[in-house]
């Protein structure tokens, strides 16, 4: 049913169609409402057989869901930023072991400086941590991916990490159908868990592994994500057969097919650089997008193949690899060796910072001409860094470098000397 | 506090042991351990130390538990000494279903355990979670502590042996005063651990209201087997501080586990108490009491104190002042006659060592 609602109801209604039998919850600006969202479904009954548990930190919420999931019961969880990293030892833990839990990730900066605005920082720190990682262009996307991601982890018995733009996505509202439960039921059998707690047949689960085994154990977390690769687009593929919609898969291409410039990127943004690309396409300009959905696994011969006829790839993500560049560029680049592709790295958004079409197409023309820097910080209010440096260059004792800036921009004196 | 009857408490103790033989209790209340039908639910062949306290208790815990669930049971292990030496895979001593997911996280996990079994209307698998002092007064202590708030019904058992065993003897929350661990060194003006730091689980546990809280020591396994399984009678979060001796990080004989299980009770630096729903209900008297000398000395954490010439006097008195206080807060010289009458002066915001 269409509806004209938040992304995180949405995402709660949808997790709730999924019957998922444990829900962990730990408040954590923006996931917050999503959780909250399903208690209420649960106490209100709507969401039967299902237990929801308050837990007293991230690394908590996570841990119950590795016991829950464990013991055969559907399981869910959300969080963010701060979050993320606290629960981090779980994370791999969770995936080491196997357990397909679903979590959703409501993409939000890390600190310091504090931060609750929208970037992939928090997600991008768990790549390698061996979940399964997607990514939501739009809040119809949020939800449909959610009960995608059920599937995919049951499928494959590893967790599945949804992440959905902090606010931009968690917090508007926009039109999102709602399916049914029936046609949720029928997409989305009940769980079988590949492994269970159960005194019928006792096993003993996350013994150590020594040097003798590890690499092997290692690999093959490996190899699934490289079976993710073909079970991503079977699921999203049964998914519109069900639901008469295309949601999810490994990457979504718009307009690539004569592009000499192509813009590479994941989340919500993808939506913005499309309507520059319309609009740049009228004046002429062969520019195209390609949005990721499955970061992890890393569909690189599906990116190779579709970036290949480009004269010039530009990454645009909202991550930094501190000390390098790109975090998704890195990842691009060793996608397209040997094929002399030119691949550009824009940093963008961090911390929410607005990625607005005017500089996006500022940015794009310069890049056409081949005159873009490597690694580009797009807005960067360079003379604000510059005054910082200067404060730093003049004294030993310059203070906090974030409470510098502000007073700076704040347009304090004493700041600018 | 004892499943004896009173005539048999009073006739049938072993001279200079205070246990009691198998042989000479009723049927129902002998321990499981003589048993043919025993679960062996951490069976032999594990690669504990000789001597290991740790090994000991978990094995009649869980066997308790085993005979009380009808083997329906699900345990959940911290990181640590009983992780590593019951599971050298391929092989595993656990012969119930057993999971380890991490050091600090084991009540959480099994939290979700307890709602999986919820949800999937298995009331009668139950949940039991164990880990070491660190894993528990330390690294586990949030989620430890969250487990109990939300009374999840699941029984946490710490294995006490008072430091990071696993890793090689360093300080945890529960090592003791004086006692020389990796990172606690005798040396200086103030050797070994400090005084006044640290912390009491199970007056913590205590205060968090849940239905049971008790401690045990491996000198006294009947008590210890009848405070499981009243541990298993109640439903919500239950807590079982058991003190185990640890031949390696001690310094002590393997021989004298028990034997200093023992002392560290009937010194009464260790009481055994336990607690219903926020109120301790019973305490276990001291019935041959010692100097605290006589259970530190045989331990070469302590050897300090005992220099040749140069007996720290001071510091003994101050350890024994620590057992003086625990026998006036439980209780413990009351004649075997009388009853716990409760505990006088308990302050829950008293450190465990003051």
């Amino acid at each position: 049913m269409l509806e004209q609602i938040e992304g995180s109801s949405a995402v709660a209604k949808c997790i709730a169609l999924s019957r998922p039998e444990v829900i962990c919850a730990y408040p954590i600006s923006p996931q917050t409402h999503i959780v909250e969202g399903c208690g209420k479904l649960v106490k209100s009954g709507k969401l039967k057989n299902c237990e929801f548990i308050n837990v007293e930190s991230e690394f908590g919420a996570l841990s119950v869901a590795i016991g829950s999931s464990a013991t055969g019961a559907r399981t869910y969880t959300a969080t963010a930023s701060q979050g993320l990293l606290f629960m981090a030892e779980a994370v791999y833990n969770a995936s080491g072991l196997g357990l397909p839990i679903v979590m959703t990730v409501g993409n939000r900066a890390i600190g310091a400086p504090i931060n609750i605005w929208n970037d992939h920082t928090d997600s991008m720190s768990m790549r390698d941590a061996g979940w399964l990682q997607l990514f939501a262009e739009t809040n119809q996307e949020a939800a449909d991916l959610h009960i995608q991601a059920f599937k995919i982890a049951e499928r494959l018995s590893m967790p599945v990490m949804v992440c959905m733009d902090g606010f931009i996505l968690t917090h508007a509202y926009d039109r999102v159908d709602i399916p049914s439960q029936e046609k949720v039921d029928a997409y989305l059998p009940p769980f079988k868990p590949r492994q269970v707690l159960d005194p019928a047949n006792p096993y003993s689960i996350g013994a150590m592994v020594g040097p003798e085994a590890f690499m092997e154990v290692r690999y093959l977390a490996h190899e699934k994500q490289q079976r993710a690769l073909k079970i991503i687009p079977e699921i999203a593929k049964e998914f519109k057969d069900v639901f008469g919609r295309d949601s999810g898969g490994l990457i979504r291409n718009y307009k690539l097919e004569d592009a000499e410039t192509i813009v590479v990127t994941l989340g919500s943004v993808a939506g913005t650089i499309k309507d520059v690309v319309d609009k740049m396409r009228e004046q002429g300009k062969k520019i195209g997008v390609l949005s990721i959905c499955s970061f992890r696994p890393f569909p690189k011969l599906e990116i190779r193949n579709a970036l290949k006829n480009s004269k010039r790839t530009i990454v645009l993500e909202k991550s930094l690899a501190v000390g390098f560049g790109g975090v998704v560029a890195n990842n691009v680049m060793m996608s397209m060796q040997g094929t002399g592709v030119h691949v550009y790295t824009v940093v963008a958004g961090l911390g929410g910072r607005p990625i607005t079409q005017p500089s996006l197409e500022k940015m794009l023309e310069v890049a056409e001409k081949d005159k873009l820097d490597d690694l580009t910080f797009l807005d960067l209010e360079r003379d604000v860094v510059e005054r910082e440096l200067k404060r730093e260059h003049a004294s030993e004792k310059s203070g906090p470098i974030a409470e510098n800036i502000l007073r700076d921009i704040a347009g304090l004196e004493e700041a600018k000397r | 506090m004892n499943k004896l009857d009173n005539k048999q408490r009073v006739k049938f103790y072993q001279k200079g042991t205070f246990t009691v033989g198998n042989r000479l209790v009723d049927k129902k209340a002998r321990s499981v351990q003589a048993s043919m039908e025993r679960s062996n639910a951490i069976t032999s062949g594990h690669r504990a130390c000789q001597g290991c306290g740790e090994a000991l208790g978990a094995r009649y815990a869980i066997d308790t538990v085993m005979r009380v669930t009808n083997n329906k049971a699900i345990a959940c292990n911290a990181t640590g000494c009983l992780e590593v030496f019951t599971t050298p895979y391929p092989e595993t001593s656990w012969q119930l279903p057993w999971i380890h997911s991490l050091f600090g996280n084991t009540p959480a996990v099994a939290t979700g355990i307890a709602a999986a079994l919820r949800v999937k209307g298995k009331k009668d698998v139950r949940v039991i979670a164990q880990g070491g002092d660190g894993g528990t007064t330390d690294i586990g202590f949030g989620c430890l502590s969250g487990m109990f708030e939300r009374n999840d019904d699941v029984l946490y058992i710490c294995y006490d042996n008072e430091a990071y065993m696993n890793t090689g003897v360093q300080r945890s929350s529960a090592t003791p005063p004086t006692a020389r661990t990796a990172t606690t060194m005798p040396l200086g003006d103030a050797p070994g651990n400090v005084f006044g730091t640290g912390k009491s689980m199970p007056l913590i546990a205590i205060a968090h209201n849940i239905p049971y809280v008790a401690t045990a020591t491996v000198s006294n396994l009947h008590d210890l087997e009848t405070k499981v399984e009243k541990a298993m009678t109640f439903r919500g979060a239950r807590y079982i501080h058991i003190y185990v001796p640890c031949p390696l990080g001690w310094g002590h004989a393997s021989d004298i586990t028990i034997q200093l299980a023992r002392l560290v009770v009937d010194c009464a630096l260790f009481p055994l108490y336990e607690a219903e729903h926020g109120a301790i209900t019973g305490s276990t008297p001291i019935r041959k009491r010692v100097p605290v000398e006589e259970y530190l000395r045989p331990q070469r954490r302590f050897a300090h104190l005992f220099k040749k010439g140069a007996i720290d006097t001071l510091r003994i008195a101050k350890i024994q002042k620590m057992a003086d206080e625990n026998i006036k807060r439980f209780n413990l010289l009351r004649k075997e006659t009388e009853s716990f009458d409760g505990v006088t002066g308990i302050s829950l915001k008293e450190s465990k060592y003051t």
